[in-house]
């Protein structure tokens, strides 16, 4: 399953930091980050929990860049 | 500006006075060391105080070696070693810079979002006799929706009461005026500009063409080119590798002087060692070619080309070698008389019998030569229509006789034909039993073919070729008006994959071959080349899906716009990572010399990447 989600961060090189945060969580099979368009695009494996999944990526990308902001 | 953006800019203001006001407190009133301290120590805080909990809260989560750890090391170490108003004013700066940037990069969001705004906010529906307006993804499909003069159409459908003219121009680039009907087809993103129009919607908001274009612009972050991945990875290891040369400048040098029995001079080669902290920031990169790409695929998007990811763009970049289907693509696909042979009467007159005794038939050709024709069918002229299959049409026009078809139908009517030596079809007209004349036509080439294939041989391409399942003489013919280097007829769709695949071999390592096609047909060929482009896809999902580059409209000449913005984009990549690395590197070995002070290293951080962001910019305006 795919889903798109509207993000807020402040540089590019933080937005790739998420990206690389994100794909580090299980049950996301690929997630991709679009600095420009502030745009965080989710594949998830299947059967996987998205929102339990989606509070995962929120927690480990506040990790790296503490400002950032996934709107779930 | 945003709020955030608003705080920083007063807190750059608020540090830049007090900095000043130490700057000449210290030179006027010679304060004792502590209260200059103290004094300078103000500023440092206020515009630095988000630095340093970043950079702290980043130690914490293990995520050392980012820019704000960078930034807090060096001012802190200036501090130390008493330079408190370098420290004030590298993060004075740093700020100053940071603000700009992301003003530009809101700025070039905004413009990109502008390009493409093609997104319907509502849709209007008539409920209960008032029109009220609803959210578009509530509207279902073969509802009715009501769509006013200067509104943008939310949602693909079928006119089904009112004529408009519509503005096309937000999705094909091209504001030529479209007049539709009753009955037409139209599609969502296109300004209704003059009646208000109802539509019964064929498909829902989410499949709708707006929405499927801006899906498409907004996931095209998903395919990253080399380069950008280039840059990721070179952020990975230069940052630490610059941090680790700081730190051998700032210790292993003065140790090395000690040994050697000079003066270790510590101050000298930690405040050098600090300096190429501040310079080290891969930031200018790290923003500016992803943001090119980014300028790049919306303003192509401005064009009506839209661009499905960054490696679209390397690759086409590369392009030397076109392959390209003839109907619809060079050519428009649709029957047109070409010309009048042999005509013993007035071209216009032979038209005028031609179409008249054609006046009853749905045949594609009677249709483009009544097309020829242009004035309305007065079929009071007209009487005793024999229509005889394979042949053509004989009728009374005028009272006079006259046959319209081939050859056949010249022969029983007695009339001496001259064959044609044009390529299409040939239908053949005799008035009262004498031979007339006859009517080439053919699927006509587009007027911009010729110079399209000439633009893309002035864009680098080596080789035009041109593909298609028509005879030799069509062909060939085709094949010489537009200018295309090599030519390939009569191909079942399996025997143009082997062609592309033959290519697909010939071409050279760091070469590009593009596919250019309507999509429909040629899907098995798109994906196969390096980089597949569907032309004339408005309202063509399959064309958009399959292709890697969609040009909106039937534009020939887009094919060489698209290859030219790629190439404009790429340089501009280009020109941002020598900038940027070439900078830094002199100015680390600058800093290294001690020639370099903390005044030039914030210009090798924060000028270069503001001159990169500029120039990344200008990949919009294609």
């Amino acid at each position: 399953m795919k889903k798109s989600y509207k993000i807020e961060v402040d540089c590019a090189n933080c937005a790739n930091k998420m990206e690389s945060a994100a794909n580090s969580i299980d049950g996301i099979k690929n997630a991709s980050v679009n600095f420009m368009a502030l745009k965080m695009n989710v594949e998830f494996e299947e059967n996987a929990d998205v929102k339990a999944v989606m509070k995962e990526v929120l927690k480990k990308c506040r990790k790296v860049e503490p400002d950032c902001e996934i709107y779930i | 500006m945003t709020r955030k953006q608003k705080r920083t800019l007063v807190r750059i203001i608020a540090a830049a006075g007090l900095l000043a006001a130490c700057l000449i407190s210290e030179h006027i009133f010679k304060l004792p060391r502590a209260v200059n301290f103290a004094f300078c120590l103000v500023p440092y805080l206020i515009i630095g105080y988000d630095i340093l909990l970043k950079a702290f809260r980043g130690i914490v989560n293990g995520q050392v070696f980012d820019e704000n750890f960078l930034m807090a090391v060096a001012t802190i170490g200036a501090i130390i070693l008493g330079e408190y108003t370098e420290a004030s004013a590298v993060m004075l700066f740093y700020q100053i810079g940071e603000l700009f940037q992301s003003c530009a990069v809101g700025k070039s969001r905004r413009n990109i979002s502008a390009l493409m705004d093609i997104r319907p906010d509502s849709a209007n529906i008539e409920r209960d006799g008032e029109i009220i307006s609803v959210d578009p993804d509530e509207v279902e499909i073969g509802s009715e929706i009501i769509v006013r003069a200067g509104e943008k159409i939310p949602i693909d459908g079928v006119i089904s009461n009112g004529t408009s003219t519509l503005d096309t121009a937000a999705l094909t680039g091209e504001s030529i005026p479209k007049d539709v009907e009753e009955g037409d087809e139209v599609h969502s993103g296109c300004i209704n500009m003059t009646g208000l129009i109802k539509i019964r919607t064929t498909k829902e908001f989410g499949e709708s063409t707006a929405s499927k274009i801006l899906e498409l612009v907004e996931n095209s972050g998903e395919k990253k080119s080399k380069s950008e991945n280039f840059i990721s990875k070179f952020a990975k290891y230069y940052t630490p590798a610059v941090c680790f040369t700081a730190l051998a400048l700032a210790l292993l040098v003065p140790i090395f002087m000690t040994i050697t029995g000079r003066s270790p001079e510590w101050g000298k080669w930690v405040m050098r060692a600090l300096t190429f902290l501040v310079i080290s920031c891969p930031c200018a990169l790290v923003i500016s070619i992803p943001l090119t790409f980014f300028a790049g695929i919306g303003g192509a998007g401005a064009n009506g080309i839209l661009i499905k990811g960054s490696n679209y763009i390397e690759t086409l970049s590369k392009t030397k070698y076109v392959l390209f289907d003839k109907t619809g693509t060079m050519t428009k696909g649709v029957f047109e008389v070409s010309g009048v042979h042999h005509n013993t009467i007035d071209k216009e007159r032979l038209i005028e019998y031609a179409a008249l005794a054609e006046s009853g038939s749905n045949h594609p050709i009677a249709k483009s030569i009544r097309g020829a024709y242009g004035m309305s069918i007065d079929e009071t002229r007209v009487s005793g229509v024999k229509e005889t299959a394979g042949q053509g049409v004989t009728a009374l026009v005028d009272g006079c006789e006259a046959a319209v078809g081939n050859e056949k139908l010249m022969e029983n009517v007695g009339a001496d034909y001259k064959p044609c030596s044009g390529a299409g079809t040939t239908v053949h007209v005799a008035v009262g039993g004498e031979y007339a004349g006859h009517i080439l036509v053919s699927d006509t080439v587009k007027n911009e073919a010729f110079t399209a294939l000439r633009e893309l041989k002035k864009a680098g391409v080596r080789k035009t070729v041109m593909l298609t399942g028509d005879g030799e003489k069509t062909a060939k013919a085709v094949a010489e008006q537009i200018g295309a280097d090599e030519v390939f007829c009569s191909l079942l769709p399996d025997d143009k994959v082997k062609i592309t695949e033959k290519f697909l071999k010939e071409k050279k390592r760091g070469e590009a071959l593009v596919f250019v096609g309507d999509g429909l047909n040629d899907a098995p060929v798109i994906s196969l080349a390096d980089v597949g482009i569907a032309m004339g896809a408005l309202g063509s999902d399959a064309a958009i899906e399959a292709a890697d580059v969609v040009l909106m409209d039937d534009d020939p000449l887009k094919i060489s716009q698209s290859i030219k913005i790629s190439r404009k984009c790429m340089r501009i990549v280009y020109e941002n990572i020598i900038f940027a690395i070439g900078v830094k590197l002199v100015c680390l070995a600058m800093g290294a010399l001690g020639i370099a002070d903390m005044w030039a290293a914030i210009f090798a951080d924060v000028g270069v990447m503001i001159i990169a962001v500029l120039n990344s910019i200008r990949a919009l305006h294609a």
